[in-house]
């Protein structure tokens, strides 16, 4: 399982990765591999506004669908379309292919983003649920 | 993030060691398979991804470790009239090398089990039992076979139990056996060996696919697997969790205990009056209630369910016809064969004999999705 260290987490199995002022999110592989396949992904519409810790779609894999949380408060600038016609790159490269939107931060680059976990974090918290 | 275990799961981590090992748990941890906790045993949920098992079945073959299923022996000169009361079918005009689809009801009707029942010998039979269920299933044989000269024995532990199925699976079996497959016809089970070890093999399976389950004592369960395994992988054949049993038996239509069937229930309901045999000499448990709920017509009707949309209905959805609730969903998936989400549901029958004027749809998560009543299976098999 990989968690990789430039990312931060969520304790609901999203990645954040910060550039900017934008946040592009995904699910992490220890999501992906607890889903099993991803066969429909359904993202929050461009222009929407996201509230960190609400739900703002969903992931449906064979067996179960889950919500998938906004990390942070902002405004969906972006959606992977390609997510449309493969929801498979949610399983195959979730930190790159699979991902699955991004937000324009409310705060700008300089906001806090409370809550958010650093890798040993999110790594303990899998061990946990394990 | 990752959603809660489907109601067929336990909700136990699978490293809980009050599960049950099967004699290929550790074939299983060596594949790298994912496990779940099932019916109180540690079983393979997936091995890589489900679809690609799914797909492996329908246009290869793959390989299931069932050993889970109870094993329930019922021998002795009596033994077919101990069945014919206990069951609801008539197991004393099964022939010896046959075997029946059949279920074990309550005296109110209910279904307590669906089996399938193998006569090997005149005066032998093993009833196949859900892994959840044998333990009732087992006390109601004994106490329903008490009256017969019958002996009722659990042999759940001393066999494995591996599924073979597939359109390669004669192909990859017949130079490994002994027997002359096209002798074992569907629903017949002997006696034989596989890859050298002594092998019940039988032509029985819960996929929609042509195929065998293989009864092996536990301790050749391994290297019968093994000997499968290689001999299939040219062909095709890889090794198949309970994720893509559970969408390749959907897609067939066929029942699921717990979701399709259970004890407030009755064959009729699930669209299986015919398992029941009404007028075979002698009675059976539940028979009375069973001959009233004949003639009163079933309350509700099992359908099958295709959605237009890509969100999936999964169990205990409510159904909608013209917007009111008309029916529950029992078992729901993205069905890797017809690319789209398909459900079994129990509907009012006048929604199914209806002229189709209501519009159905099922509730999912408070917004209604269009769905279309499709007739069962929504897979069959084109048969060679």
């Amino acid at each position: 399982m990989s968690v990789p260290a430039e990312l931060r987490y969520t304790a609901e199995h999203e990645w954040v990765s910060i550039e900017g002022a934008t946040a592009t999110v995904g699910i992490t592989d220890f999501a992906a591999r607890a889903l099993g396949d991803v066969v429909y992904v359904s993202l929050p519409a461009e222009g929407a506004a996201v509230t960190a810790e609400e739900p703002c779609g969903e992931v449906e894999s064979t067996k179960s669908v889950s919500d998938l949380y906004a990390p942070v408060d902002g405004e969906v600038t972006e959606i992977n379309g390609d997510l449309d016609d493969d929801p498979g790159l949610v399983n195959s490269d979730p930190y790159g292919a699979g991902w699955m939107f991004r937000v324009q931060l409310s705060g700008g680059s300089d906001a806090p983003l409370p809550g958010l976990l650093s890798p040993a974090e999110y790594e303990e918290l899998t061990k946990e649920s394990d | 993030m990752p959603g809660s275990p489907s109601n067929a799961e336990d909700g136990v981590k699978p490293q809980s060691p009050a599960l049950r090992a099967t004699p290929l748990l550790a074939e299983h941890e060596r594949l790298g398979a994912t496990l779940t906790g099932f019916a109180g045993w540690r079983m393979p949920l997936r091995y890589g991804s489900e679809t690609a098992e799914h797909q492996a079945v329908r246009q290869a073959a793959g390989l299931f470790d069932l050993s889970h299923m109870g094993e329930i022996t019922v021998t002795g000169p009596e033994a077919a009239a101990a069945l014919d009361y206990a069951l609801t079918g008539t197991l004393s005009a099964v022939a010896p090398g046959r075997a029946r689809y059949t279920m074990m009801c309550a005296e109110d009707g209910g279904v307590l089990d669906d089996l399938v029942v193998y006569r090997p010998g005149d005066e032998e039979y093993m009833v196949v039992a859900n892994a959840a269920n044998t333990p009732t299933v087992l006390a109601e044989l004994q106490s329903r076979a008490s009256g017969f000269t019958a002996q009722v024995t659990d042999r759940t532990e001393e066999y494995a139990l591996i599924a073979l199925q597939g359109p390669e699976a004669v192909g990859i079996l017949a130079p490994l056996t002994d027997l002359d497959l096209g002798e074992v016809k569907y629903y017949a089970g002997y006696p034989g060996t596989v890859a050298g070890r002594p092998v019940f093999v039988a032509r029985t399976g819960y996929t929609g696919e042509d195929g065998f389950e293989l009864f092996t004592a536990a301790g050749d369960a391994e290297p019968v697997w093994t000997a499968l395994a290689a001999a299939g992988a040219p062909a095709g054949l890889v090794p198949a969790g309970l994720a893509a049993r559970d969408t390749l038996r959907l897609e067939a239509g066929m029942p699921l205990y717990g979701n399709e069937l259970g004890p407030d229930m009755t064959p009729y309901d699930a669209g299986l009056g015919r398992v029941v045999k009404l007028d075979k000499p002698g009675g059976f448990v539940g028979g009375a209630a069973l001959a009233e709920r004949s003639k009163a017509g079933p309350e509700r009707v099992l359908a099958g369910l295709t959605m237009a949309s890509r969100r999936v209905p999964r169990h205990g959805y409510t159904v909608l016809a013209g917007g009111q609730p008309a029916g529950t969903v029992t078992s729901g998936a993205p069905s890797p064969t017809l690319g789209q989400p398909i459900a079994l549901a129990y509907l009012a029958p006048e929604v199914v004999s209806g002229n189709g004027a209501d519009e159905l749809a099922v509730d999912i998560r408070g917004r209604a999705e269009v769905a279309q009543l499709t007739d069962l299976p929504f897979y069959r098999r084109s048969r060679a």
